[in-house]
């Protein structure tokens, strides 16, 4: 399977106060996600996943800029492109879904002239042609009635229809990959799940890879095949959903597990200590030190590599060499 | 893959800061720095203001012994260094006369503005923390008001009242603090909805402790920006107030009826009658609405996130 | 055995939908609370379930007197609380307290957070400066913040904190009652054990009873000892924790546990049983409210509405099929 997505190494920077003070917020991180597989970016407020999103889509703010590592889409590096040529890709190979679906619909125009431009614009697809297409669209993410309901505005359609909506939009160009940012956050339970299923059938059909962005571990558990644990700027584990839920390496990730409540559990909640890391003061050594309940004194002191577990499975933590393990063993003996 | 190396990685980095750089040091300046030029205008004039009966070398309502009428400044022809911007029509310090004047200005404005802020903010407060009638009716009230031409108003009740220097503090306010109000007003109806006043409220709290310990203390900051906006617009008025001779009655120096004075000497050249008392007031006002506009961007709880 | 500190008996709330400000013909009334009798006990936690348009927020403001109900009556400690006057009304008010899901304006912003805290101590006692700190130091520390943070103000704390200090807040007065209305949703995932872990230990501790308004089933499961499930401005179920998640009767609620998401990846089973939306308020459907969505619906369940009645011990339903 041909690799869509390489992510090395990304580094993508905030710089305020005249460059006084620079933020790290997506710092080394690499990743790979082939056609058609979708990859969970979990993490909490502040933990770089939606910069990271933005890094490959090209929409970062003014104060941010990508300052080191490479993004190779479909072949080819997109971090040294032009904007001109972003917009190209933007919509029509790679689309993003966003949390609010107020903020991603216009309200002055139809849901047909929303879920079209996309079509009209990066396929050129025009009038009848483009009317049927329109109609699949919002079939594919169950809008019933789509012929009517395309005439709508908005405001005259529900939370869970509006994000469908955005889900059409984004689909319309026919994008290879596509990066939803928490698109669930808003939404009641059962819209939440009627959503997820129809993601589900719009990538079974249509073979498009997906990024999804949550803090929401119920959600990697249901959609991802593999996911990437993301805190303070870098990914602490990564490896196939089954492999990390099962017996996690990281501290960080085995806390996250620990802290969600299990329906018809009482047992007591993991609380981990403290609270996420401010990413202009970070600690020295490894960021999560602070919180871990093995720290040992190189976690203070020394950032940890990434190490392999398995081919597709690799952890950021000191617990994992074996030399460090030794050394601790002997020095607390 | 194309490969970025450790150079070319240091030097977008030194770019980015570089670019940054300039875009940081304004805002820089902006956000932690004292609004310099508004200061340094106004700092000045208060001092003058305060210590006038130390700096002014002559009394303003007497005139000079031995000096003419209308001489010019000391460095034009005639003029001398005994009346250093020259003297009016009643041959008294022009130069005294504006440091009096810049007194009037400035305790009028200010005053004026507090008298205006405090109508217009309880006002305001209680129409929109109340709603009901009581809002309808302060709202209508404050259309009325409106309604009204601002200096002719001011003219009507300055002739009922009678010309006297707080007599105009109160008039001022009377016509100003519907300003207030409404922006007041608008910025209630929405903290009402926060949640840390519905909890004040859940907690049995009285309408008295909600408006003085919540609502109050998060107005203040706009009342503050509308504030200093205002004092300039307050400062023009009393001067159009003097300037037609309804305002601080002479002898009692004002920049606006200074001006009112000296308007008829124009024609004949003697230009510092106007110049001077002008430039004060234009001085005064410029300043406190560049601290006005500083002042919103440092309080604009929007921006305070930098 | 003693009796239950809050009791809702068939509480109703209607708002009256008119046109405009001139003609004011009244169009009909949104039903937002429907006949909804429910009881806490002192100790308990109970969760109240449910998602947009189901009333809970609505009930919430009728327990804490923001709305007065249009029937059905809300007593507390036996006494009815819409005849509260004076002293009764504000004693009613230093008992129940309320912690909201924004920890970002629940506190006031220009007061410190000693102050914040002392505030229903200020209201409803007349203790002495000294004696208020002291009340608020202990408070604090209940919530596992150091005291000298009193001085500080709430810009200066992260979310997880000020909600710590909002709990501490609702504490102060001795509360027998704190309404939680979603006090974790907005929260961290890291944070969120942090906080529920202390409002369990806080229960051991003080007694206190909870109303823990919530919209993830796995969060309200968890922390509540029975749970209620709404619907449409009705009780649909109500069952001990444990043993609604063992048999969830109700259709609704079966519905809801199809589409909770899964704590493992090996539980994506499930196949979603319910589809659409919640219908408006405004015209609720006949009978049983749930019937167009409901995979089991029966011609009786359009015509009359179910009797929520007890069907298992301690485990109530609204449902046709029973």
């Amino acid at each position: 399977m041909a690799t869509l997505l390489r992510v090395s190494n990304l580094q993508t920077y905030y710089s305020s106060f005249g460059g006084a003070r620079v933020v790290k917020a997506v710092d080394d991180v690499s990743f790979t996600l082939d056609a058609g597989e979708t990859i969970g970016l979990v993490g909490e407020s502040g933990c770089g996943k939606t910069t990271t999103c933005l890094s490959i889509v090209g929409l970062l703010p003014s104060a941010a800029r990508v300052v080191g590592g490479s993004i190779e889409f479909a072949g080819e590096e997109i971090t040294t492109k032009r904007p001109r040529e972003m917009r190209r890709i933007r919509g029509r190979q790679i689309a993003m879904i966003l949390q609010d679906p107020m903020a991603s619909l216009n309200p002055l125009f139809s849901i047909y002239t929303q879920v079209a431009e996309p079509a009209y614009y990066h396929q050129a697809i025009r009038g009848r042609p483009l009317r049927q297409r329109v109609q699949e669209l919002l079939r594919a993410v169950r809008i019933p009635s789509p012929e009517v309901r395309m005439r709508e505005y908005p405001h005259q359609m529900s939370g869970g229809m509006r994000q469908r909506v955005v889900g059409a939009i984004a689909m319309a160009g026919g994008p290879k990959l596509m990066i939803a940012d928490e698109p669930t956050t808003n939404l009641d339970v059962t819209i939440q799940a009627q959503y997820l299923e129809v993601l589900k059938e719009i990538q079974q059909e249509s073979g498009v890879a997906l990024i999804f962005v949550t803090h929401n571990l119920g959600i990697v558990a249901k959609m991802c095949d593999k996911m990437a644990v993301m805190y303070a700027g870098k990914i602490v584990e990564q490896g196939g959903v089954r492999d990390l839920f099962r017996s996690p390496k990281h501290p960080y990730t085995r806390a996250l597990l620990g802290s969600m409540p299990k329906l018809g559990s009482k047992d007591p909640l993991y609380a981990i200590p403290g609270h996420p890391p401010n990413l202009a003061q970070l600690p020295s050594g490894c960021a999560f030190h602070p919180r871990c309940p093995h720290t040992m004194p190189r976690c203070v002191s020394q950032e940890p590599d990434d190490r392999h577990i398995d081919a597709n499975w690799t952890a950021r933590c000191w617990l994992l060499d074996r030399q460090v393990q030794e050394e601790y063993a002997s020095a607390i003996a | 893959m194309v490969d970025i190396s450790e150079q070319t990685n240091a030097a977008a980095v030194a770019v980015a800061q570089r670019e940054f750089a300039s875009v940081g040091r304004r805002w820089t300046s902006l956000a932690r720095g004292l609004p310099v030029l508004p200061l340094a205008i106004l700092v000045p004039f208060i001092v003058i203001a305060l210590f006038a009966d130390w700096i002014a070398p002559y009394d303003p309502t007497e005139p000079i012994a031995g000096a003419k009428i209308f001489e010019p400044p000391f460095w034009m022809q005639g003029g001398g260094t005994h009346a250093l911007l020259g003297t009016d029509f009643q041959a008294r310090d022009l130069l005294s006369r504006l440091i009096f004047g810049a007194r009037v200005s400035l305790i009028v404005g200010v005053t004026g503005t507090i008298v205006a802020g405090t109508i217009g903010t309880a006002l305001g407060i209680l129409s929109g923390y109340l709603g009901g009638w009581v809002d309808q009716v302060i709202m209508r009230v404050t259309d009325a008001w409106l309604a009204l031409p601002a200096l002719v108003f001011a003219i009507f009740l300055a002739t009922m009242l009678g010309p006297s220097m707080w007599n105009i503090v109160i008039i001022l306010g009377l016509v100003y603090w519907t300003r207030y109000a409404r922006v007041i007003r608008g910025e209630v109806l929405s903290l009402r909805e926060r949640e840390f006043v519905k909890l004040a409220e859940i907690a049995g709290g009285s309408r008295t402790r909600v408006i003085f310990r919540h609502i109050l203390p998060n107005v203040l900051n706009s009342t503050m920006v509308l504030a200093s906006l205002t004092i300039g617009v307050v400062i023009i008025a009393e001067a159009s107030l003097s300037f037609l001779g309804v305002g601080v009655p002479p002898p009692e120096p004002a920049w606006g009826s200074m001006l009112a004075d000296g308007r008829s000497m124009l024609m004949v050249g003697d230009w510092w009658l106007t110049v001077f008392p002008g430039l004060g007031i234009l001085l005064v006002v410029l300043a406190t609405q560049l601290l006005g506009d500083w002042l919103r961007v440092r309080l604009d709880p929007q921006l305070r996130n930098m | 055995m003693p009796a239950p500190l809050l009791e809702l008996e068939n509480l109703q709330k209607y708002f009256p939908v008119s046109t405009g400000p001139l003609l004011r013909r009244k169009l009909g009334w949104i039903k937002a609370v429907d006949g909804v009798d429910l009881a806490v006990w002192p100790g308990e936690t109970l969760g109240l379930i449910g998602e947009s348009g189901c009333g809970k927020t609505t009930t919430s403001k009728l327990i804490l007197l923001q709305e007065a109900p249009t029937a059905g009556a809300i007593r507390f400690g036996g006494e009815d609380i819409s005849r509260l006057q004076n002293q009764e009304l504000m004693r009613y008010r230093r008992e129940v307290q309320v912690v909201f899901q924004d920890p970002y304006s629940s506190l006031s912003p220009r007061m410190r957070v000693g102050d914040i805290v002392a505030e229903p101590l200020e209201i409803h006692t007349d203790l002495s400066r000294e004696a208020l700190h002291e009340r608020v130091a202990e408070v604090l520390e209940l919530v596992g913040l150091q005291p000298e943070v009193a001085r500080l103000f709430p810009h200066e704390f992260s979310g997880g904190q000020r909600q710590r200090i909002a709990i501490a807040r609702a504490l102060a007065t001795h509360t027998r009652l704190i309404v939680l209305d979603e006090p974790v949703s907005a929260l961290d995932v890291s944070i969120r054990a942090q906080i529920m872990n202390q409002l369990e230990h806080l229960q051991q501790t003080l007694g206190v009873s909870y109303l823990f308004i919530g919209h993830d089933l796995a969060t309200v499961a968890h922390i509540s000892h029975r749970i209620a499930v709404m619907y449409l401005g009705q009780i649909v179920e109500l069952a001990d924790s444990l043993e609604l998640c063992a048999r969830p009767l109700h259709p609704y609620t079966q519905a809801l546990f199809t589409a909770a998401l899964p704590s493992h990846p090996d539980q994506r089973h499930e196949k979603l049983t319910i589809a659409g939306e919640v219908p408006s308020a405004l015209d609720p459907p006949s009978g049983c409210r749930f019937h167009p969505r409901c995979p089991h619906a029966m011609p009786q369940c359009a015509h009359e509405a179910p009797v929520r009645k007890e069907v298992a011990p301690q485990h109530t339903v609204a449902c046709h099929l029973y």
